[in-house]
């Protein structure tokens, strides 16, 4: 029983829930248009939580270097965390093999022709996967910076790539997905010094201009350049997702409208 | 572009309801959406007759009501108008704001044509 599909009401009630008028009865809804999906991204959250994994939802264009940055991520925590991917792409098992290569357990979702991961192909993934044995589960998501901003998977963080490549005006492109970002990792930084058209400064502009108080870094992962500070920002929510399992909380990674101070006092 | 597999998800919905209340069709589905929603109003007009074709709701009417995009200053209390890519305060140009509408995607209101309405008429 719920107020958003009518199943609430009863023949007992039914002539106050809705008003007929020459033969079309109104019936209020109030629901979200991705209602089911948004379900499964919290049942796949409890899911998460349960086994006490951070779940990193990766997103960007493709070719920003999302599973260069999983790589070079793998070997830097290969004695202190327990790794796993998801990989997304519409067809090839590449970067699954990428990754399974250095010896962690990766499960390719080809979706064929759509552009984003939805909740249920995470869930039907999960299945795939030994979550009990994790500390961090990563989603790579399908390379676009449209459709994935869309749809929760159940992560607890969003983390956008922006490659200097790509130009430093991306977010006010995308306003949408930039928006989503609780971290905006800027990467290739070791082709700045041939690129004279991409500012960190504007980039971080439009950032800010989506509202965003998201934290920017900038690194390489395939030089291994300010790498560490990213492996700081991945500890530090390790934990602090652990405090809030201790506590009986989860989090989501989009702002609630009323979360925004103590979202703030995390940075 | 995802606007058909939402759409369809749509229908789905709509339809439930429609079985649920027993009604014989849809008049009209009524929907809020907003500029930060990742949903295009128009895109979702040309899926709507190919999502529920064959459906409940094959005759009835898509009507979407655009949300406008405001936010609220958390410096300076003000609320203003904001476009997609720019969404300071309108009043201080300060970036802490929060969005107080404009990330809307809901079904608001389903209109159905009913059994018993008919029998009325």
């Amino acid at each position: 029983m719920c107020n958003t599909c009518g199943c609430n009401i009863t023949r007992g009630n039914q002539s106050f829930a809705h008003k007929v008028v020459n033969g079309t009865t109104a019936v209020a809804v109030l629901d979200n248009l991705l209602a089911k999906n948004n379900d499964q991204a919290t049942h796949n959250r409890q899911h998460f939580d349960k086994h006490r994994l951070l779940v990193i939802n990766l997103m960007s264009s493709p070719g920003s270097g999302k599973t260069a940055l999983l790589e070079a991520t793998i070997d830097a925590f290969r004695n202190e965390y327990r790794i796993g991917v998801i990989e997304g792409d519409l067809e090839t098992e590449n970067d699954a093999e990428r990754i399974r290569i250095k010896g962690v357990p990766a499960y390719q979702i080809t979706t064929g022709t759509a552009c984003h991961l939805d909740a249920h192909m995470v869930h039907d993934a999960l299945h795939q996967f030994p979550l009990e044995t994790l500390d961090l589960l990563f989603i790579e998501n399908v390379g676009n910076l449209v459709c994935p901003a869309s749809f929760d998977l159940g992560q607890h963080r969003n983390v956008i790539l922006l490659s200097v490549t790509e130009g430093d005006d991306k977010p006010a492109k995308y306003p949408v997905m930039f928006r989503a970002a609780n971290l905006l990792l800027v990467t290739k930084s070791d082709l700045l010094p041939v690129l004279d058209d991409f500012s960190l400064e504007r980039a971080e502009l439009n950032l800010r201009k989506l509202s965003s108080i998201a934290p920017i870094k900038l690194l390489s992962a395939r030089r291994n350049l300010n790498l560490q500070a990213w492996l700081d920002w991945l500890s530090s929510e390790l934990a602090q997702q652990r405090e809030r399992i201790r506590r009986g909380e989860t989090v989501w990674p989009q702002l609630e409208p009323d979360s925004v101070h103590s979202h703030v006092e995390t940075i | 572009m995802h606007e058909l597999s939402i759409c369809q998800s749509l229908v789905d919905q709509v339809e439930q309801i429609a079985l649920s209340h027993g009604a014989k069709s849809v008049a009209s589905v009524n929907l809020k959406i907003g500029p930060l929603s990742g949903i295009e109003p128009t895109l979702m007009q040309h899926a709507y007759p190919y999502a529920s074709a064959g459906t409940l709701a094959a005759e009835s009417t898509l009507v979407i009501e655009l949300a406008p995009l405001i936010v609220r200053c958390e410096i300076c209390g003000a609320e203003t108008e904001a476009q997609p890519n720019c969404l300071v305060c309108g009043v201080c140009g300060d970036y802490h704001t929060k969005l107080v509408s404009g990330d809307e995607m809901t079904l608001m209101r389903v209109e159905l044509i009913t059994l018993e309405a008919r029998n009325d008429v």
